[in-house]
C-alpha cells in the first residue's frame, strides 16, 4: 500500500474517487468502493491516518462498533486500514483540499494547498468536524501579526534566526521548538500556565538545564496582549503570579493544540446548514451531482455522529458511485461471503 | 435534580436543572448555554467547555485530575479556578452550583 505518499505537485492526478478526509469512515468508504472497482485517492489535513479517532482520542476505548465490544480510536484505525489493503488506496496526507470545481467535461478537478490537482468522476466529503486547524490565542489584533511575526508551525527554521522568541505551550510541540530554536535565536522564552509539562521528560530536563545556565528563559504564565506596528510585532504581555510583564519579541509560536473549522468547504458552492452538509439518505449525495458527504461532516432526518451510521452512508454511497463511475453498467449486489468475484477482489481466494 | 447557574461574560445568567449523573457540560449543552462548544462531545480531549467554578463550590466540584489538568493546557485564560465542565458529573451536593463561562473558549 501506498501509505503515506508525498509526492511533489506535478500533473494532475486522475483517479475515479478524491475521499477528503481519512477517518473511520472514509476508509470504510475505499472498501466498499473498491468492492465495485472504483479506485480512490484519500486527502487529509492531519499528518496521520484516522482522523478525529487518530487525532483527537486514539487510546480511548469506543464501545459502540458493531461486533467489536472495546476497540480504541488507533485501533479501529489500524483494523480499518487492513480492511483496505486490497484495493490499494493513496493517502495525501498534511494537505488540504482548498478548491473543487466541476470541468467542462464533467468531472470534478480539486486543487490542495501545495498545489496539487486531482480530476475524478466523484468526491466523497468524510472530513468529520471540519479541518484541523491550530488554535488561535484570543487576543485582540492577533491576526494582523500571523504569517510575519506568530506562526502556527515552523516551515524554516532560518526564520528565526536572530529573533527574540517566544515559544507558548508545555506539550511536545513546544519543547521540541524551544529546543531546536534556542541556538539560533537571538533570545527564546518558553510560556506555559504551569510548571508542569506534558512533553517528553528527557525534553523538559534539557529546557530546564538551559534556563539554569541562563540560555533561556522559562515563564509560568499566560500572555495577555501584543503590540506591534504594520504587522510586525514588538511586544507581548504575559501575566504570571507576580503581576504583569511586556517583554519584547518579534516571532511567537503558540502551540495550543488543534480545533476542527469547517474551512474551505464553505466555499465550494454546496448547501450548507448550520456548517454541515444536507444529503438525502438513499445515496447520500450533496446538491450536487457526484459530490456525497458521510459521515459527521453531513446532516439529514434523525442523523446521528455516529461511527456505524458513516460505514452505513458509505455503502449506499458506494451504489450511486458506481452509477456514475461505470454508466450503463448494471450492478449485480453481491455477498462477500458467497461471492468469489468479491472475494477475488478482497485476495482471499 | 441539582439547579445549576450559568454566567456569562456580559453578567448575565440562566439558571439549569440538571439530573444528578449528568456532567455539566450535557447539563449545558441541553439547555444550549452559550459559551459552552464542547468540540469532542465530552471526551476530555478539547478544552472548549472550560468554565470557572465560583468561589464557594470549588471544594464540592473538586480538582481537576491529571488528564484533565493536561487538557487545561490547551484552553485561554486558565485559572485556579478553572475546569472543563465535561468532567464535572452533577450530584446531589452541587445544587445551586454557580459556574461562569470565559469570555472566550478558543
Amino acid at each position: 500500500m501506498d501509505l503515506p505518499r508525498n509526492v511533489p505537485p506535478g500533473e494532475p492526478i486522475e483517479t475515479d474517487v478524491v475521499i477528503i478526509g481519512a477517518g473511520p469512515v472514509g476508509l470504510f468508504a475505499v472498501f466498499e468502493l473498491g468492492l465495485l472497482d472504483i479506485k480512490c485517492h484519500l486527502i487529509d489535513i492531519l499528518d496521520k491516518i484516522g482522523g478525529q479517532c487518530a487525532e483527537l482520542y486514539p487510546e480511548k476505548p469506543i464501545y459502540d462498533i458493531p461486533g467489536l465490544p472495546v476497540v480504541t480510536g488507533q485501533e479501529l484505525t489500524d483494523r480499518l486500514l487492513e480492511q483496505v489493503k486490497p484495493f490499494n488506496p493513496t493517502f495525501h496526507l498534511n494537505e488540504r483540499v482548498d478548491e473543487l470545481a466541476r470541468q467542462a467535461d464533467g468531472r470534478f478537478l480539486l486543487k490542495t494547498d501545495i498545489g496539487r490537482e486531482f480530476v475524478c468522476k466523484v468526491v466523497v466529503i468524510g472530513a468529520g468536524g471540519g479541518s484541523f486547524t491550530p488554535k488561535r490565542p484570543p487576543l485582540e489584533g492577533i491576526e494582523a501579526y500571523e504569517g510575519a511575526s506568530v506562526h502556527y508551525s515552523v516551515r524554516r527554521m532560518e526564520d528565526f534566526r536572530g529573533k527574540d522568541v517566544l515559544i507558548v505551550g508545555g506539550g511536545d510541540s513546544a519543547l521540541d521548538w524551544t529546543l531546536s530554536l534556542q541556538p539560533i535565536a537571538n533570545s527564546l522564552t518558553l510560556l506555559h500556565r504551569r510548571d508542569d509539562f506534558r512533553a517528553a521528560p528527557h525534553s523538559v530536563e534539557k529546557m530546564r538545564e538551559l534556563v539554569a545556565s541562563g540560555q533561556m528563559r522559562l515563564m509560568i504564565g499566560q500572555m495577555t496582549s501584543m503590540d506591534g506596528c504594520e504587522g510586525k510585532l514588538e511586544g507581548v504581555t504575559v501575566k504570571t503570579k507576580e503581576g504583569e510583564e511586556r517583554i519584547s519579541i518579534n516571532a511567537v509560536l503558540p502551540f495550543f493544540g488543534l480545533t476542527m473549522k469547517l474551512g474551505p468547504i464553505a466555499n465550494w458552492g454546496l448547501n450548507l446548514e448550520e456548517n454541515l452538509i444536507p444529503v438525502d439518505t438513499e445515496k447520500f449525495e450533496t446538491s450536487e451531482p457526484g459530490i456525497f458527504a458521510i459521515g459527521d461532516i453531513n446532516t439529514y432526518p434523525g442523523k446521528l455522529k455516529l461511527i456505524l451510521s458513516g460505514f452505513h452512508e458509505a455503502a449506499l454511497m458506494a451504489q450511486q458511485a458506481h452509477r456514475y463511475i461505470y454508466p450503463g453498467k448494471k450492478l449485480l449486489f453481491q455477498y462477500t461471503t458467497s461471492s468469489s468475484n468479491l472475494q477475488k477482489k478482497l485476495g482471499v481466494k | 435534580m441539582a439547579k445549576i447557574t450559568f454566567i456569562q461574560p456580559d453578567g448575565t445568567s440562566q439558571i439549569v436543572d440538571g439530573t444528578v449523573g449528568q456532567t455539566v457540560m450535557e447539563v449545558a449543552k441541553l439547555a444550549n448555554v452559550p459559551g459552552i462548544e464542547a468540540e469532542c462531545g465530552g471526551a476530555c480531549a478539547c478544552a472548549t467547555c472550560h468554565v470557572y467554578v465560583a468561589e464557594g463550590w470549588r471544594d464540592k466540584t473538586g480538582a481537576p485530575a491529571e488528564m484533565e489538568e493536561d487538557m487545561l493546557d490547551f484552553a485561554f485564560d486558565v485559572r485556579e479556578e478553572s475546569r472543563l465542565s465535561c468532567q464535572i458529573k452533577v450530584t446531589e451536593d452541587l445544587d445551586g452550583l454557580i459556574v461562569q463561562v470565559p469570555a472566550k473558549q478558543f
